[in-house]
């Protein structure tokens, strides 16, 4: 573990590599660790793919104190595959219909689109990160047979719930917003939802399974055929 | 008007301006769900605005940028507007910036547009009464949360405030005010990728001036000069705090702000210190700044100094 200065009250701590076997989970373990160590004297946390970053109240504690909080977790960490994540089950309604990128993203693969959907349906993905936009979930890691780049051109509007590809990483769209990543289908379940709590169904950690459904499953979930 | 807000009184809306919004000391503990800060862009011409109005200085106040709001009391109470040069009337009289003022229910309260700085702030006696939203009324327009449904201002909002009798006048003293036209030197806390710029590059970063693009916005500050470029093109996405100084491909330097990005994936050479991110966001496009290292223990001082000297700093009646 490497810990760097990020700007006046926040460190962030390197992990490792990503890839690197449990780094995810030791993100996971550290932030838990650390909210519990640190108490009133942390402002926020920010758990990413093979770092945290630590912001701190400088007006109650400086960065030394912050270091030695991290050092006395670290021994804490373990190795225990017991300590993954939660696992989270999403639907999604895979096709053309609404994974506008499919046919493409098939073709490039030289796979047919029932391939990329198996594929990508019997992924197990872990959330790496959220950000981007309140919601915006990274999971990976994809199926390399299945990997795309963003689009050249993102598009002007993706609408929520569109799941989508780019390179190894897989994502749910939580709102209507621009976005340049190879859409392949539309999850019911709002991933972002400021009435209902929790807000997101998953954290950092999680792990993510999809279970495809049909066009009338999606809609009785709630979804929507909306642009 | 259908929703609740209507129902109460306090300002009205009657122009917007460029770019209004309701702010508060901003929204933390979020980041887990991907909601960045927001909050005002120059923390101490905000905190003044409360203090000369009698408030807890983080209650919820407006931060008007390039001016141009205007808007009619339906209750009596005091106001005060602090931060940019910008010109003030109530009823068309010109009034002070940095001093209380009474108002009457039917005063119409003017702001002009800003002719030194860029970031005004007007608060009320008790603050707005907004309801927040994950634990804040901050206004994020990116993220369409806080405020009154999540953008600026618009004309015909209501901002429900309280009525008040008696209010005390106070100004602050001129020579307490900061000069929005002086040159402005950016303090950084070098760190995370700082090592992927060579001592050359970082001594370019130092040594130069950098001019201030009209590509700026909450989000962040983009600047112009000479390019620093670090050693690897991009990184895994991390944490992005306050401040932070983003250094893309191109080499010119983005100082991320208040409603910037929780997340990101190019590399950092540091962060610039708080108290002049706040100067930053008061300029204009073109204006020059440089930066000057200084370590994360220097800050720490610098920071316990500055609030002593703010706590310790006395209005005067008026």
């Amino acid at each position: 573990m490497r810990i760097e200065v990020a700007g006046e009250n926040a460190l962030i701590i390197y992990v490792g590599e990503h890839g690197e076997a449990g780094v995810a989970n030791r993100v996971e373990q550290i932030t838990r660790l650390l909210r519990q160590q640190l108490g009133a004297d942390l402002i926020d946390l920010v758990p990413s793919y093979a770092s945290v970053l630590v912001v701190f109240d400088m007006f109650r504690c400086d960065h030394l104190k912050v270091r030695n909080a991290i050092r006395d977790v670290e021994p804490l960490l373990t190795d225990d595959a017991s300590a993954e994540g939660r696992i989270v089950t999403l639907p999604v309604y895979y096709g053309p219909e609404v994974g506008v990128d499919l046919e493409d993203l098939a073709r490039n693969a030289d796979l047919t689109t029932d391939e990329v959907i198996d594929i990508h349906r019997n992924g197990e993905y872990r959330v790496y990160a959220i950000g981007f936009a309140p919601g915006f979930a990274y999971l990976g890691d994809v199926d390399p047979r299945i990997a795309a780049p963003r689009l050249s051109t993102p598009r002007q509007k993706v609408p929520r719930g569109a799941v989508a590809i780019a390179d190894r990483q897989t994502a749910i769209y939580p709102a209507v917003s621009p976005g340049g990543w190879n859409l392949i289908g539309r999850c019911p379940t709002r991933m972002f939802n400021p009435d209902q709590e929790p807000t997101m169904p998953v954290q950092v950690g999680d792990i993510v399974k999809f279970d495809a459904i049909s066009r009338d499953e999606f809609l009785a979930l709630g979804g929507s055929l909306d642009d | 008007m259908t929703d609740q807000a209507a129902n109460k009184q306090g300002f009205k809306v009657v122009q917007p301006g460029l770019m209004t919004l309701i702010q508060d000391a901003g929204r933390y503990g979020q980041h887990g769900i991907g909601l960045t800060v927001g909050g005002p862009l120059d923390g101490e011409a905000f905190r003044w605005a409360n203090r000369l109005v009698g408030n807890d200085v983080n209650a919820t106040a407006l931060e008007a940028s390039f001016g141009g709001l205007v808007l009619q009391a339906q209750v009596d109470s005091a106001i005060a507007l602090t931060g940019a040069e910008t010109p003030l009337t109530i009823n068309g009289q010109p009034k002070d910036q940095w001093r209380t003022h009474a108002v009457k229910a039917g005063d119409e309260i003017k702001l002009g547009f800003s002719t030194s700085g860029c970031r005004a702030y007007l608060a009320v006696v008790g603050g707005f009464d907004i309801p927040h939203s994950f634990g804040s009324a901050a206004t994020v327009a990116r993220e369409k949360v806080g405020g009154l449904k999540g953008d600026k201002l618009a004309a015909g909002d209501v901002l429900a405030a309280s009525a008040v009798k008696e209010v005390e006048l106070k100004l602050l003293p001129e020579w307490e005010r900061p000069d929005y036209s002086a040159d402005v030197s950016l303090r950084v806390i070098l760190g995370y990728q700082q090592a992927a710029f060579t001592e050359l590059q970082v001594a370019r970063f130092l040594s130069s001036e950098y001019t201030t693009t009209d590509r700026s916005d909450r989000m962040g500050y983009r600047l112009e000069g000479p390019e620093v470029k670090p050693s690897i093109d991009g990184i895994l996405s991390e944490g992005i705090c306050h401040g932070a100084i983003q250094v893309p491909a191109d080499g010119q330097p983005i100082v991320l702000l208040n409603d910037r990005q929780t997340i990101g994936g190019y590399p950092k050479i540091g962060s610039v210190l708080s108290l002049d991110t706040g100067r930053l966001a008061q300029l204009t496009p073109g204006s020059k700044v440089r930066f000057e290292a200084i370590n994360i223990d220097e800050a720490h001082n610098i920071h316990m100094l500055s609030r002593y000297r703010e706590n310790a700093t006395r209005m005067v009646r008026g």
